[in-house]
Parts: C-alpha cells; sequence; structure tokens
C-alpha cells in the first residue's frame, strides 16, 4: 500500500522540463553531452545520470496536430518487473511504497533494465550499478515532496495522499472527456498493480511513448519463479566473488604499484 | 499589464497571441490552469507556430507571421458586425461616442489617413494630425453623440475603417482558416457580456514588428469594445520576457523617457522648464500633476544644488535633439563613427539586436567598451576570432567587469503585474563579481571625482548630483537609494507616504513618482510585505507593492456601471453600497472616491485627459485606428491596400536593406520568425553556460514543415544553411547553419491563394560560451516601429538550403 504518490497530469504538462532540471540538482546528476536530432527532447536515453526526462511525442492527424508532453521515469510498480528479475535482491520496496535499488548489492547484471516493461532503468557503466529515479525517497522521509514536483509550475505533477490523488485524476479524465478527449484515461491504476507515479493521459498511451499494457515479462516471472528461492546462495556467492576480486585487484594494484618503485 | 498574474485566475477566456506563455512565462499557466480548472475557462492561442501553449489550448489559430493588426482588426469588425461589444462599457467609458473632425479620412489605395506629409530627415513618412482632433464646441467641450449613430462619430468611422477586414480578407491575409478565425473570434466575444471577462496575453510576437505599437493598439480597441478594461480577469497584459524588464522601463531604461514615463525633454521644444511644463502636461487627468513630479525628480536628481532660481537644475538635465536614438539608430551612429565609447550593461546586442553581424563590424568604430554581464558575452568578444574577426586590426579597448547574479544581491524588482518585491540575497557572489548597483555608485562616484578635477563638456550635469549611496562601512547603502526613489521631504528627509504628497516648489524630491510609497517607512517597507489575503479576489493587497499607490488592477472604476454595481459581482474590486451611500473596495481605487458614482464614472481611465478608454487615438504617429501594414519584408503585397508597403511612417534607416523586388522575394522565399525556448534565456550567456540546460537544448536548430524539407530534402538533424538579404554582400550571399528540426507543428500557409511556409529560428546561440552556434539575428533587418523604433525580429524573409 503506498501511502502518498504523484499524479503525472499530462494534458497540463507544457514541457518546460523544470521537473528535468529539478531531478539532476537535487540528485546532482552530471549533465551529459547531447546532441539535436529533430526533436526538443533530449538526453536520448535513460541512464545513469539521467532518470527522468519529459518525453515528447506530436501529431498531424487529418489536419489536426498534438504535442503531446509528459514528465516520464520509474513508474515504482506494486507488481515491479524489475524486483523480480534482480537476481541479488538489490532491489526491493521501500516503507513508503517505492521501489528502490540497493547500490550495495546491485552486482550490474542488468537484469532489471531488460526487464522493465517501461524501460526506464538506466546503467552506470563505470560503477557496474543500475540507476533510476528514487521517488526523492531522501526528500521523502524528511517530510518533502519530490523535487520534480515541487518544481512543476502548472499542477502537472501533484504529490500526495493516494486516495487524494485518485480521485484528483478521476474528476480531471471525467473533465477531460466533456471537453471532447474520448480517450483520456487514468494510466498507472490498475497497470502492474498500480504505480507510485499516477498519469492522466489525455489520449492513448502509446501516443505519449508509454506501453499500451505494461506488464511484467512472462520470462520474468518464470525466473524469478525458479531462481527466488535460490536467492540467498547466489547472494553469498555473489558476495564472496566480490569479496575475491577486490582482494585480487589489491593484489594486482599492489604489484603494479611494486613495478613502478622498481622501475623508478 | 494593467492585471497582474494571479489575477488570470478570474478570466473566462484567455487569448494568447504573440507571446508564448506556457514556453516564456511558464508560471502563468498555473493561473491558467486555475481559471479553466475553476471556471471553465478557455485558452485560445494565436501564433505561427503550434508551440508549447498551443499544445495546452482549447483551440489553437495559425497565423502568418506580421498579420497580427489583420486577425485583431478582423476581430473587432465582427465585434462591430454582430452587435457584440458591451454597449453601456463603450457608450460610457469610451470615446465612441466622441465626433472627430469632418476632414478626417483614411486613403484605401494607400492605406494612409489624411493629413500625411513626407519626412526627409527620417526617410519616411509622417502625419499632420489637424483632422484627427476631436470636435468641440464652443465652450472647448468635445462633442458627443451618446447614440453613436452620427457619421462622424468614433463607433460610425470606425465601422467604416475596419469594413475591409472581412474574415474572407483575413483569412487570405494570415493564412488562417475562415472557419477557425471565426471560432476564435465568437469565443472570444463571448466575453462580452457584462460580467464575463476576456485577458490578452502577448510578448514580443506582438511588439516586434514596424507595427508592433499598432498591433497593442489593436488589443486595447478589442478589450475596449468588449469591456475587458478594469475588469478582474481582464486587461492588456504584457507579459514582460526578463527578470525586473519592468522595473528597467519603469526607471526609464528607454532614451524616450525619465523616470516615471515621463518624455524626455527636447531641446527645441522644451528649452526652459515653464516651456516643458507648459507643453507637456495636460489640462485634466492625472497627468495634470506632472510638474510636481518633474521638480520632485530634479531635486532627487541635483538635491540642493536644485533650487527655484535655477529651474531645479532642469538645464543640467540632457535634452533630446529631435533625433531618434533607439537601438537601431544608435547603431548607425557608431557605424558612421559618432560614438566614442559604449557601456553595455547586462545586454549583449551582438547577439540579441537586429542585423547583429553588422554591429558587431560597427563595434570596432569604438574607442572603448564596457561591457557588466556574468560572463564573457558576445558583444564584449566582438574582436575575437571566434566572432570571426581579427583582433590585429581592431583598436577597441574593451573592459569585462563581471557582475552579480539576481540570487547573490538584494534588491526590488517589479514583475509584469507591476508588484515591486524585494527579493534577499540568496549567495555571496563568486569571485569579484559585484552586483550592478555597487558597479554604478563606484562609477559614479569616479565620474563625478574626474569631472570635479578635470572639468569637461557641461560638467555641472555630473559634479552637481547628488550622489550619496554610501554606507557607513564605505559600501553602497541600498537603502538609501530607495529612500530616495520612494520619496522624502527635503527639510527633514522624512519619507513621503506616496506620491500624493509630491510638490512643485522643490520641498519634495522623488526618484520616480510611481515608486512613490514602495519604500514608504524603514521598519516595513511595503516591499518588503508578505501576508497573503485570506479573502477577497486574489489582489493580495498586504503583499509587496504594486504601483501606482499599491493598486493591482488599473482604471478598476470600470469594473462596476456607472451607479457603482459591479459588472460581475462574484469578483467585486470597487462597488458602490448604496445603504452605507459609500465605497467598498476590493483594491484600491483608481478613482476619486469622494465624488458620487456618476461623476467618476465620467472619467474612468484617469491617465487620460479625456477621462475615457481610446478607441480612436491621435497620440499614436501612425494612425489613430490600427491598420493593416505588412512586414517590411514581406512575401506578398497588401490584399486590403494596393499601393501599401510596410508601414509608410516606419523611419528607413537603410537603403537596400529589405526585400522589395519580385526577384529577391524569390530569393527569400521564406517567412523567417525568431523566437526563444524555455531551456534557454534571450542572448543565451546564462543557460549556454549551465550544462543541465545545455543538455536539453544543446545546438541551434530551425524548425521546417515536413511538406518543405521534403521539397529541400532536408531530413531532421540535417545541417542547413539559412540566408537572408542581410547577408547578401557585394554580391556575394553568406550564411548561417543550424541543425533541422522537421515538424509537424508547422505548415504552410496559403496566403491568397499562393502557399507560403514559414521556418523558426530560436535567437540564444552565439560564439561564446559552453554550447556556441550561429547567431540568429545575423539575418534580421534593422527596421523598426515609427513610436518605438523596436526591431521587426518577428517576420523577415530567408532563404533555406541543404548543406553538404
Amino acid at each position: 500500500m503506498k501511502a502518498q504518490i504523484c499524479l503525472v497530469d499530462a494534458s497540463k504538462c507544457i514541457g518546460c522540463r523544470a521537473c528535468q532540471a529539478a531531478c539532476k540538482q537535487w540528485n546532482q546528476l552530471p549533465a551529459i553531452n547531447t546532441e539535436f536530432t529533430g526533436t526538443y527532447e533530449n538526453p536520448p536515453q535513460y541512464s545513469c545520470s539521467t532518470w527522468t526526462k519529459v518525453v515528447f511525442r506530436e501529431y498531424n492527424e487529418n489536419g489536426r496536430v498534438q504535442w503531446l508532453m509528459s514528465k516520464q521515469g520509474c513508474m515504482h510498480c506494486t507488481d515491479a518487473a524489475c524486483k523480480l528479475a534482480c537476481p541479488t535482491g538489490a532491489i526491493y520496496h521501500t516503507d513508503e511504497g517505492t521501489v528502490a535499488i540497493d547500490r550495495i548489492k546491485c552486482i550490474g547484471c542488468n537484469y532489471c533494465a531488460a526487464a522493465c516493461p517501461f524501460q526506464v532503468i538506466g546503467f552506470d557503466r563505470f560503477t557496474n550499478r543500475a540507476e533510476k529515479c528514487t521517488f526523492c525517497y531522501d526528500r521523502l522521509v524528511n517530510g518533502l515532496k519530490p523535487a520534480c514536483s515541487t518544481a512543476c509550475p502548472t499542477g502537472s505533477l501533484v504529490f500526495g495522499e493516494e486516495r487524494e490523488i485518485i480521485s484528483k485524476a478521476q474528476d480531471r479524465v471525467e473533465k477531460l472527456k466533456k471537453k471532447g478527449h474520448q480517450n483520456a484515461r487514468i494510466y498507472g491504476l490498475d497497470e502492474v498493480d498500480g504505480t507510485a507515479m499516477l498519469y492522466v493521459l489525455a489520449d492513448k498511451p502509446e501516443k505519449y511513448g508509454l506501453p499500451a499494457d505494461p506488464r511484467v515479462p512472462f520470462g520474468t516471472r518464470v525466473w524469478n519463479a525458479i531462481y527466488g528461492p535460490l536467492r540467498v546462495l547466489v547472494v553469498i556467492a555473489v558476495g564472496f566473488g566480490l569479496w575475491a576480486n577486490l582482494t585480487k585487484n589489491k593484489e594486482i594494484d599492489k604489484a603494479k604499484e611494486e613495478a613502478q618503485k622498481e622501475s623508478e | 499589464m494593467t492585471n497582474h498574474w494571479n489575477d488570470y485566475q478570474h478570466s473566462d477566456v484567455i487569448m494568447a497571441i504573440g507571446g508564448n506563455t506556457a514556453e516564456n512565462h511558464p508560471i502563468s499557466m498555473k493561473w491558467i490552469e486555475k481559471a479553466r480548472e475553476q471556471k471553465g475557462a478557455k485558452l485560445i492561442t494565436v501564433d505561427p507556430r503550434f508551440n508549447r501553449t498551443a499544445a495546452v489550448s482549447d483551440l489553437y489559430v495559425p497565423l502568418r507571421p506580421g498579420t497580427n493588426t489583420a486577425y485583431l482588426g478582423g476581430l473587432v469588425k465582427y465585434i462591430l458586425d454582430n452587435e457584440l461589444y458591451h454597449k453601456e462599457y463603450v457608450q460610457h467609458y469610451t470615446n465612441g461616442t466622441y465626433l472627430i473632425e469632418e476632414g478626417f479620412d483614411f486613403n484605401d489605395i494607400e492605406g494612409v489617413f489624411s493629413g500625411i506629409e513626407d519626412d526627409p530627415a527620417r526617410n519616411a513618412k509622417k502625419y499632420d494630425r489637424t483632422t484627427w482632433q476631436y470636435q468641440r464646441d464652443e465652450n472647448g467641450e468635445v462633442k458627443k453623440d451618446p447614440t453613436m449613430e452620427d457619421p462622424n462619430c468614433v463607433l460610425q468611422l470606425m465601422r467604416k475603417h475596419y469594413e475591409r477586414y472581412s474574415i474572407a480578407n483575413i483569412s487570405k491575409i494570415t493564412g488562417c482558416p475562415e472557419e477557425t478565425l471565426e471560432e476564435s473570434y465568437e469565443l472570444f466575444c463571448t466575453t462580452g457580456e457584462p460580467g464575463k471577462a476576456g485577458n490578452i496575453l502577448y510578448a514580443m510576437g506582438i511588439t516586434q514588428f514596424t507595427h508592433g505599437a499598432q498591433n497593442v493598439r489593436s488589443i486595447a480597441v478589442v478589450q475596449l469594445l468588449l469591456g475587458n478594461m478594469g475588469m478582474a480577469g481582464g486587461g492588456v497584459n504584457a507579459q514582460r520576457g526578463q527578470s525586473n524588464v519592468q522595473g528597467a522601463t519603469d526607471m526609464a531604461i528607454l532614451y524616450h523617457i525619465i523616470p516615471g514615463y515621463m518624455a524626455t525633454p527636447q531641446q527645441a521644444a522644451h528649452p526652459t522648464l515653464n516651456d516643458y511644463n507648459e507643453k507637456e502636461t495636460p489640462a485634466s487627468g492625472w497627468w495634470s500633476n506632472k510638474p510636481k513630479y518633474l521638480v520632485s525628480l530634479l531635486k532627487a536628481f541635483y538635491g540642493e544644488n536644485a533650487t527655484p532660481a535655477n529651474e531645479f537644475g532642469y538645464q543640467w538635465l540632457p535634452k533630446l535633439d529631435g533625433r531618434d536614438h533607439s537601438h537601431i539608430a544608435m547603431y548607425k551612429d557608431m557605424s558612421e563613427g559618432k560614438v566614442e565609447g559604449m557601456i553595455c550593461w547586462a545586454d549583449n546586442p551582438a547577439v540579441s539586436g537586429p542585423t547583429a553581424g553588422a554591429k558587431r563590424h560597427y563595434s570596432s568604430k569604438l574607442k572603448w567598451l564596457v561591457s557588466v554581464d556574468l560572463f564573457e558575452n558576445e558583444t564584449a568578444s566582438f574582436w575575437k576570432p571566434e566572432a570571426g574577426a581579427n583582433p590585429e586590426e581592431i583598436d577597441t579597448e574593451v573592459f569585462v567587469l563581471p557582475a552579480a547574479a539576481s540570487y547573490e544581491r538584494e534588491g526590488n524588482k517589479a514583475n509584469s503585474g507591476r508588484w515591486i518585491q524585494w527579493q534577499w540575497k540568496a549567495q555571496e557572489a563568486p569571485g569579484d563579481c559585484k552586483s550592478d548597483l555597487w558597479i554604478a555608485n563606484e562609477l559614479f562616484k569616479k565620474l563625478q571625482e574626474l569631472y570635479r578635477e578635470e572639468g569637461g563638456t557641461v560638467p555641472e550635469q555630473i559634479t552637481k548630483m547628488h550622489w550619496d549611496y554610501d554606507g557607513p562601512d564605505g559600501q553602497v547603502d541600498i537603502v538609501k537609494v530607495c529612500k530616495d526613489i520612494n520619496g522624502y521631504n527635503v527639510k527633514d528627509g522624512s519619507l513621503v507616504n506616496n506620491f500624493v504628497a509630491l510638490k512643485y516648489d522643490g520641498s519634495t524630491a522623488c526618484g520616480n513618482w510611481l515608486y512613490s510609497g514602495y519604500y514608504n517607512n524603514l521598519e516595513n517597507p511595503p516591499t518588503k510585505r508578505r501576508k497573503p489575503e485570506k479573502e477577497g479576489i486574489g489582489s493580495h493587497l498586504e503583499w509587496a507593492f504594486a504601483w501606482p499607490l499599491n493598486r493591482r488592477i488599473v482604471y478598476n472604476r470600470a469594473s462596476a456601471d456607472p451607479s457603482g454595481k459591479p459588472w460581475n459581482p462574484d469578483v467585486p474590486q470597487v462597488w458602490w453600497d448604496e445603504i452605507e451611500g459609500r465605497w467598498k473596495t476590493n483594491d484600491v481605487p483608481d478613482f476619486n472616491v469622494n465624488i458620487p458614482p456618476l461623476e467618476s464614472a465620467k472619467t474612468p481611465f484617469i491617465m487620460l485627459p479625456e477621462g475615457q478608454g481610446r478607441l480612436f487615438s491621435a497620440f499614436v504617429n501612425d494612425g489613430p485606428f490600427p491598420t493593416h501594414y505588412e512586414p517590411a519584408d514581406s512575401p506578398v503585397p497588401n490584399l486590403l491596400y494596393p499601393d501599401a508597403t510596410y508601414n509608410p511612417i516606419s523611419q528607413r534607416f537603410y537603403e537596400d536593406h529589405v526585400v522589395e523586388t519580385d526577384e529577391e522575394k524569390e530569393r527569400y522565399p521564406y517567412v523567417l520568425t525568431t523566437y526563444r525556448v524555455v531551456e534557454h534565456y534571450q542572448s543565451g550567456i546564462m543557460t549556454r553556460n549551465m550544462p543541465w540546460l545545455n543538455e536539453m537544448m544543446p545546438e541551434l536548430f530551425v524548425e521546417i514543415d515536413e511538406e518543405l524539407a521534403a521539397d529541400l530534402g532536408i531530413q531532421n538533424g540535417d545541417r542547413v544553411a539559412i540566408e537572408s538579404k542581410r547577408l547578401y554582400n557585394n554580391g556575394e550571399q553568406q550564411s548561417i547553419e543550424a541543425k533541422a528540426c522537421v515538424t509537424k507543428r508547422l505548415s504552410p500557409f496559403m496566403i491568397n491563394g499562393q502557399k507560403k511556409h514559414v521556418v523558426g529560428l530560436p535567437f540564444h546561440w552565439g560564439y561564446m560560451g559552453m554550447n556556441t552556434g550561429a547567431v540568429a539575428n545575423d539575418l534580421t533587418p534593422s527596421v523598426g516601429d515609427p513610436n518605438t523604433t523596436i526591431p521587426e525580429f518577428k517576420a523577415s524573409l530567408c532563404n533555406i538550403r541543404r548543406v553538404g
């Protein structure tokens, strides 16, 4: 049960990207070098330094132009594919109901990224860790709203008590339907048993670049069913492996240093 | 703005025209969304590009750049034809009933009003306005026809003037489909119903034209006809594009005004203080107090050196020579070697000025240049190889003074809604960066010292200046500046409560009468107040200070009918309480509350001598009614007036500068419009040095519609060259380069049967900083509006082609 969730009302998103900048600023994520490829959307991919971004999609159907924007990133699913895929149990649900990655346990196998139906998990090849939105857990436990929703000027991102947010979303969808948005809907209430990022969409999810029917991949479920009970053993094995690796590395470093000294 | 940001929540229909409010004023969307959420308000976006505001609008109206007057003229005609104007409002609160001189006329072929004559000094035309005057009776009273049926009354003249602005014609001019035009007109006109409020927001997409002032006038005319002025949720709302640019304007950053919107004295017309007062002071209206404000200003400038005997130092005040000294004209002077040195303060014209490439070249004619900015900008680096220059050939001495950013200094800022709010310092500035105030103070003290020691031409202008802003610690004391601006009694230095206390006899000093009252006590100065309103209509009278007199919505007398009953009782600003026999208010009243309502109803627009809103204004240089002129660089002739070219009153600064011949129109077939994106700011010097923003918007791009891109073989991300006549020199065509953004958000326009493509180019890039790119304004022409000389950035002609 999630106590507090975040509404992402895509119909109110103006694409100002204050959320995107706020995420980088609060989490001190470095900027990366990008290039202009024909869309306002940038960076192109989620990565260890990009946890959230505004996704832009444009359409011209029979002369009716649409420019759809929405903040996207980790949805914090109840039925979280990443958690099921993780072989070391590094991914878990916090007491706040959000999905987090334990950096110490993460071995960088990238199974989570492959399993994520939203494709929002990045990978840091320098630290060999999976990285994603933390829902600003550090802010939540200190009584603050996530950085993205704090920065949003229009009310597209609203953080609050789950029941209130759901009812707000339902009202909004009714209003949008009345205004002629026949495909308006809530997204994230039933999908993957509910997400902590609850969307109001004025059109079909695919048009926003979101999967129409996000699910935990079948393979991930099978894998989890077979592999789940063995996880403890794996953690021990992996732990041993890491320790051995570290020891070995130290030996190598020491040998290198000695070799360098000798050469001097 | 006549209204203010959070007043948008009261609007019934909001029209964003020539202003991409979601992109460039994101916080406005908070209030617009509130109006939509709470009262089902509608948002109309009128813009050549389907921009980020259009993306969340209820209705998008596409429009060829430079045709706003036509679009709004069509709206005026629609209002008049369908009798949708607010009749009681127009009758009582505007000059719609006034009779105009019989000789007033308009030439439908040339598109000019009566009184047109040559103006060789400006290489343009000008008007003799004799026929534009009100008819007056033997007592000097304006003749009126309350039925508004007299053929010479303003309303009837308007009907005649706008006869040609039919929806069919406007569609041919603007390229907007007829049904979309009609839908938008119909929707906005619902606010003509008494009690409804229509809000028109605009920015540089209205003003940056050779007919920019007429565009703004058109908005004012529409809002007066529909009774939207003075109303909560209504108004003419200019959204300012920079933090505190409102404050800069109030403080007279433009050459034609001195602080508080008083005209800069002209040497020929105003050789003495008496001449100025006689010619510049109207007999009625609030401006009849002008002499008090001018003398108080002179006292603030020259202190005890200003005495009745020396006209309070009026002779030291710089006078104009009758010529244009705006940005374009100043650079022309520079090109002719008439300017010795320049201080470029928080300005980067090498990127943001029109025909910027030429500007960089002219800068080399300066002996010295001082640049005050957060980073080394393009203007300060015009001599570097990065700018394409050869440093060996340039003798200009350049000084760069590093400035503190806004969060690194304290002080007052005025927002678009005229709210002046104190901003506290968040952190110390790095290194040697200093606040603008510190730099100004040190600079002036040094100048004064030099003039005292060495003399010079009219040294009194500097040496007689009252300049005492040092605090006990030797550092500049901002409170001393605030006191000067607020105004004080000369005798004892006590602060005046507000501008009502200002005097003509020299017993008061005030640096800006409009700001008077903003810092009228040291314990709890109004600009530092932060008390939100608990009940009311969102005026928040105890939050900061709004000029004038803490008034949140100007002309608020017009929000109630002549008897004092609010048009919209749900959000009343002022209302006459019959039982108590007095006015009650939610705002600071903009009228005399001590006279009966029917009396104050005669002059709801107190700043004007006639006291009533001007549907017809003889005070605009290029005509009393807004008239459709094409931009200087136009792809088509003027459909309404066959012999008209671009605004005939607009000064022609350079020969062979804009596209005129058919051959040139073929060479530069596409309409170019420049704009901003939310990720970058102005000339980009702040934001292009910020990695997080560079990551989002890494390169200069040019937006092209899919059809044009297919024709030219251009694909997304291709390198594209953009050419304009300004880059055609001595038979050689130069160009700038950008990445292609092929987008569904732009569509070709059908202009009178011809297909015309519009390309869009943001102007944030330059050759300095972390993220560099070509300067878009190398392409734009140095032509301007005849009232303000604001350059025509938003519509010009160009050619584009794929590179490589």
